[in-house]
């Protein structure tokens, strides 16, 4: 496999404030990874880093062999967190996905014909064309996250990068985007995801990455959804239960001990 | 037939004609401008603007520099120190707009009051007035108009997505700092073509109205750029035509008129959504981003 994502004992952040140290990663082609940390510490960033809105102050950082400063772009999709998206923006479906082609559709403000076959296709795969017309506001959740994950894809991109792709989701949903995703990495899209959903998505992807302003541990859920290294990333106790194949992590507030023993003592 | 010669006969003056024509035009560019203005969730800066550009004015008018040079160059440099004030993490954007634009419209307050005889010609600039539009100040109103109309037709797209989602646009290969830097000079270009009919205090106003009102209407970006543009146009049309008759200053005239059609249109979707719920409802949640949260009537 090819490599197409590679940290080099990076720091990076905003405004001259480093958010993630020392990080040094690799990323091949065709591999799905899982971001995961607590609030603040960096999952976000990382991937910002790949795409140069966060900015390494130390390192490298290529992708697909080229550095994230040049001009030129490498093919990289980006799924903001839905949290982010102003749903009362007069726009519809169609407009909101074609986004993705603003720079590379010619000068006119209407798309080419090629770019409205490729929407359809695009639509029509994800499950949302029907909706094409209707503003971005009358879909549901699972349909809003479709429109913004084909406004990455009509990019054709090589690697692909979701920002808490299930935050605020339902559980059907949650699935249905998991399922998605899936099909497109076996597709041959490389997906990196962040996620603070430990048994409802991490634990089912292939590779794990822990983050707490640097990174932790990295490597398969199992190799990785331990008590010890839990605790070294999110800073708390946590209890990891393996049962017929599947991982359940659970947090062990210690407030819920002390309760416990309370209510025994009366 | 005595009402039609009473409705014809401003036209037969020729600093009406003018100011009709320009008023329309100045309509067609706030309402067009005033799109992005209301989307980005810059209302503020219309209103920054025009009180900056006059102290701009008001210097190149001591200095003996030719009006729209002196308000052009200090109106674009307002226009991108704003820009890059919003940015900033530090202070806030409406605090630092304030800064900036009360400083410019001080010094020209400053200097007017060292220099009394210039009183006269900037209580029209403060609030609007239809005897001063010249020829030149129709060639460049219809100037700025049509190069506006250019560069948005090419920067579309562009504006759009950078409107829309300002994080993943850069991402996705926008040029952000060029596209912003138009449009600063867009909107100051847009600000001082309007100073004399809408004054400085009522530009503001018609930068917000039209585009509000439009978006009452529609849930489509272009439908809803365009219904602005028309909007602005017969609000501005009208709103002289009236103040013509009921001799007001053109600017508060023209709002005036907006805010009535304001209230036509929100009263027109809310009895609309009233039959089609069968529930009384006020469109009016978070109106600044276009939500009326109860449909539209050009989708």
């Amino acid at each position: 496999m090819t490599e197409i994502v590679r940290f080099d004992r990076v720091d990076a952040g905003y405004e001259g404030r480093a958010v993630i140290n020392d990080v040094s990663l690799t990323v091949e082609a065709g591999e799905f990874v899982g971001i995961v940390g607590p609030s603040g510490s960096g999952k976000s960033t990382l991937l910002k880093s790949l795409l140069g809105v966060a900015t390494a102050y130390a390192g490298s950082i290529t992708v697909d062999g080229q550095a994230v400063e040049a001009r030129r772009k490498p093919s990289v999709g980006y799924v903001p967190q839905l949290e982010t998206i102003d749903w009362n923006f007069p726009v519809t479906v169609e407009e909101a996905v074609l986004m993705g082609r603003a720079m590379s559709s010619g000068p006119w403000p209407w798309p080419r014909k090629a770019d409205k076959e490729e929407l359809l296709r695009l639509l029509e795969r994800l499950g949302i064309a029907e909706h094409r017309k209707k503003h971005i506001r009358n879909l549901s959740g699972g349909q809003q996250q479709r429109v913004f994950l084909a406004r990455a894809l009509i990019r054709n991109p090589r690697l692909l990068l979701l920002d808490e792709p299930t935050s605020g989701v339902d559980m059907k949903t949650r699935d249905d985007i998991l399922h998605l995703l899936v099909d497109l990495n076996r597709d041959g899209v490389t997906v990196m995801i962040s996620t603070h959903e430990l048994n409802a998505l991490a634990a089912h992807l292939p590779r794990i990455v822990c983050i707490n302003r640097g990174i932790v541990a990295d490597g398969s859920p199992e190799d990785v959804f331990t008590p010890e290294i839990l605790q070294r990333t999110y800073g708390g106790e946590m209890v990891v239960v393996r049962e017929g194949g599947v991982t359940l992590v659970a947090d062990r507030p210690h407030v819920l001990d002390e309760l416990h023993d309370r209510r025994h003592a009366s | 037939m005595t009402l039609m010669i009473s409705l014809s006969e401003p036209f037969d003056y020729e600093f009406f004609r003018h100011a009709l024509l320009a008023a329309t035009m100045v309509g067609a560019l706030t309402g067009l401008i005033g799109t992005y203005v209301v989307l980005r969730r810059m209302s503020y800066i219309g209103h920054g603007m025009s009180h900056s550009i006059f102290g701009g004015a008001v210097v190149g008018y001591v200095a003996g520099i030719n009006f729209y040079l002196a308000a052009g160059v200090w109106g674009f440099i307002s226009a991108l120190l704003i820009n890059a004030t919003t940015r900033r993490r530090q202070i806030g954007a409406d605090a630092a707009i304030g800064i900036v634009t009360t400083a410019s419209f001080a010094l020209g307050v400053a200097l007017i009051s060292r220099a009394r005889s210039v009183t006269r010609n900037f209580d029209a600039a403060l609030f609007g007035n239809l005897l001063g539009v010249s020829t030149t100040d129709l060639f460049v109103i219809a100037g700025v108009l049509i190069g506006t109309v250019v560069a948005i037709f090419f920067l579309y797209k562009q504006l759009l997505f950078m409107t829309f989602d300002p994080e993943v646009a850069p991402i996705y290969g926008v040029r952000t700092g060029m596209v912003d830097a138009v449009f600063a000079l867009i909107l100051a270009a847009t600000v001082i073509a309007s100073i004399r009919i809408m004054g400085v205090t009522l530009i503001a106003a018609s930068l917000v109205i039209p585009p509000v009102i439009a978006r009452l209407l529609s849930d489509r970006f272009a439908v809803m750029l365009v219904l602005s543009s028309v909007i602005g146009s017969l609000a501005a049309f009208t709103g002289l035509f009236i103040s013509y008759y009921v001799d007001i200053a053109s600017g508060a005239s023209i709002v005036l008129f907006s805010a009535g059609l304001f209230v036509v249109a929100l009263l027109f979707v809310s009895v609309r959504e009233w039959i089609r719920t069968g529930r009384p409802v006020l469109a009016t949640r978070d109106i600044s981003s276009g939500d009326s949260q109860t449909g539209t009537a050009f989708d």
